[in-house]
C-alpha cells in the first residue's frame, strides 16, 4: 500500500538521500530539508521500496507536501 | 607619535578588541556585528587618530549621525521587518503570550540593576539587554545612557552569540521529560491577504499605544509590509540585502568605537555583563514557564520549551528549541512553532524600550 514521504516543515531541499528504487526501513533518513539555515531530517514513515521521488536538491516545499511515495 | 601616548589601559582594550574578532572570525559568534565592533575598539583605543573627536573624526561622524541621531537601528528595523514572516505568529496568536513573558528578564534586571546603584536610565538600558535585540539596546542606550552603549551593546550581541550554551540547561531545569515530547497540533493556515493586514493594523495599535516605539516599530512594519505586499520587490531586496549589509557595517563600527578605555574599564561593565545574562536567564526561565501555565487551561498543549524562543535572538532561540525538541523525540520539529514566540519577542522588546522611555525620558 503506498505511503506518501511528507515535508515534515517548509523550507528547501538540501538533501535527497534517496533515489527511486532504494528500498528503506521506517525512520530512516530520507531527505534533509533546510529551515533557516537548519538542517532537517525527513524520516521514512514505514518500511518499503521508494516508488517516486517528487523534489530535488534546491527546490523549496512548503509543510505537508509530497516529496516521496514508498510501497 | 602615536606610540608614545600609549597608556596600559589602550592596550588592555586591544587585547578585548582581539578577542572579539577572534570570537567573530574563528568561532563565528555574531560575526556581522562582532567584527566591525572588535575593529572599532582598536581604532578608539589607538592615540592621536581624532577618529573620535567631536566634529572632526571620521568616526565620530558615523557614530552621531547614525547613532545619536537614531537613524541606524531603525534602517535595521526596516530590514528585520522584510525578513520577518509573521505566518508562525498569526497562525496561533496566543503564542504572543510566550514573548511577552520572556521581556520580564527585561524588567526583573531593571529593578536589579537599580538595586546595584545604577540610575533609572541606566538600569532600563542595562535590563533592555535582555530582550535579546541588538538595535533596541542601542537605539535606547543613545537616547537614555550613552555613556554604557558599547558595553551593553557588546553585552546584548555576546550573549545572543551565546543563547545555545545559556539557554539549554534552564530550559532542562524546567522542563519534564513529557512535556519536552510534546508534539504541537499546527495553527490555522494564514493567507497572504491576512499578513499583509498585519503590519498595517500592528502599526496602528502599537503607535497609539506606545508613540515612543514609533523609530522602531514604524520601520519595522514598513518593511513587513513592502514583503507582503509583493510589489515591491526591488525594495524588499534592498531593505533585506543591501541596507541591512550597509547599515550594520556603520552599526558595528560606531558601537565599537564609543569603547575607549575610560568608558569601558569601570567595574559597572562587569555588572553590565553579569546583569545581562542574569536578564537572558530570566527571560528564557519565565517564557518557559507561562507556556507550562498556558497548558494547564488548554487541551491543545504547548511545548514548553518553544517559551524559551521568547527571548528574541531570531532565529538562534528558535534553533535552539528545535535541536533540544529533536533531541528528546527527533521526529518532532519545533522550529516553526518557536518562530511565533521569537517573532513575538522582538515587538515585546521594542515596546518594553518604548515604556522606558515614556516613563524615564
Amino acid at each position: 500500500m503506498a505511503q506518501e514521504v511528507l515535508a515534515a516543515l517548509s523550507g528547501n531541499i538540501w538533501k535527497v538521500l534517496v533515489d527511486k528504487g532504494d528500498t528503506v526501513e521506517e525512520d530512516d533518513e530520507l531527505f534533509i530539508v533546510e529551515a533557516l539555515k537548519m538542517e532537517i531530517p525527513i524520516y521514512a514513515p514505514c518500511d518499503g521500496t521508494i516508488s517516486d521521488v517528487k523534489v530535488k536538491k534546491g527546490e523549496a516545499v512548503e509543510e505537508d507536501d509530497v516529496l516521496a511515495i514508498i510501497d | 607619535m602615536g606610540i608614545f601616548a600609549v597608556t596600559i589601559e589602550m592596550a588592555i582594550m586591544w587585547l578585548i578588541s582581539l578577542t572579539l574578532m577572534y570570537l567573530a572570525i574563528s568561532k563565528q559568534y555574531e560575526p556581522l556585528l562582532l567584527l566591525p565592533i572588535g575593529f572599532g575598539i582598536l581604532l578608539a583605543n589607538l592615540p592621536l587618530t581624532q577618529l573620535m573627536e567631536p566634529d572632526e573624526g571620521l568616526i565620530w561622524r558615523f557614530y552621531h549621525y547614525g547613532i545619536e541621531w537614531e537613524i541606524i537601528p531603525p534602517l535595521i528595523f526596516l530590514g528585520l521587518g522584510a525578513l520577518t514572516d509573521f505566518g508562525p505568529l498569526l497562525s496561533q496568536p496566543r503564542l504572543i503570550f510566550l514573548g511577552a513573558a520572556a521581556q520580564a528578564g527585561v524588567y526583573v534586571t531593571f529593578f536589579a540593576a537599580t538595586s546595584f546603584g545604577f540610575t533609572l536610565e541606566e538600569a532600563a538600558t542595562i535590563g533592555i539587554i535582555g530582550g535579546a535585540d541588538g538595535p533596541t539596546t542601542i537605539f535606547l542606550a543613545a537616547k537614555l545612557a550613552p555613556q554604557l552603549l558599547g558595553a551593553c551593546a557588546v553585552a546584548a550581541y555576546s550573549y545572543m552569540a551565546l543563547v545555545p550554551i545559556i539557554q539549554p540547561p534552564i530550559m532542562r531545569l524546567l522542563t519534564t521529560e513529557n512535556e519536552r515530547l510534546i508534539r504541537m497540533k499546527k495553527g490555522r493556515k494564514i493567507g497572504a491577504r491576512e499578513k499583509l493586514f498585519f503590519p498595517i493594523v500592528a502599526s496602528f495599535v502599537i503607535i497609539l499605544l506606545v508613540p515612543a516605539s514609533a523609530p522602531l516599530i514604524a520601520m519595522f512594519m514598513l518593511g513587513n509590509l513592502f514583503r507582503e505586499s509583493k510589489v515591491v520587490e526591488r525594495l524588499t531586496d534592498a531593505a533585506q540585502n543591501a541596507l541591512m549589509n550597509i547599515v550594520t557595517i556603520f552599526l558595528g563600527l560606531s558601537v565599537g568605537a564609543t569603547m575607549n578605555s575610560e568608558n569601558f574599564l569601570r567595574t559597572e561593565v562587569i555588572f553590565i555583563f553579569f546583569l545581562g545574562l542574569f536578564a537572558f536567564m530570566i527571560g528564557t526561565a519565565t517564557g518557559v514557564i507561562l507556556a507550562k501555565i498556558m497548558n494547564v487551561f488548554t487541551s491543545n498543549k504547548i511545548n514548553p520549551l518553544i517559551g524559551a524562543a521568547g527571548v528574541s535572538a531570531v532565529p538562534m532561540a528558535a534553533r535552539v528549541v528545535q535541536r533540544m525538541g529533536a533531541e528528546a523525540d527527533k521526529k518532532n520539529n519545533l522550529l516553526m512553532f518557536a518562530m511565533g514566540p521569537n517573532i513575538a519577542g522582538v515587538i515585546g522588546t521594542v515596546i518594553a524600550a518604548g515604556i522606558f522611555l515614556t516613563l524615564l525620558k
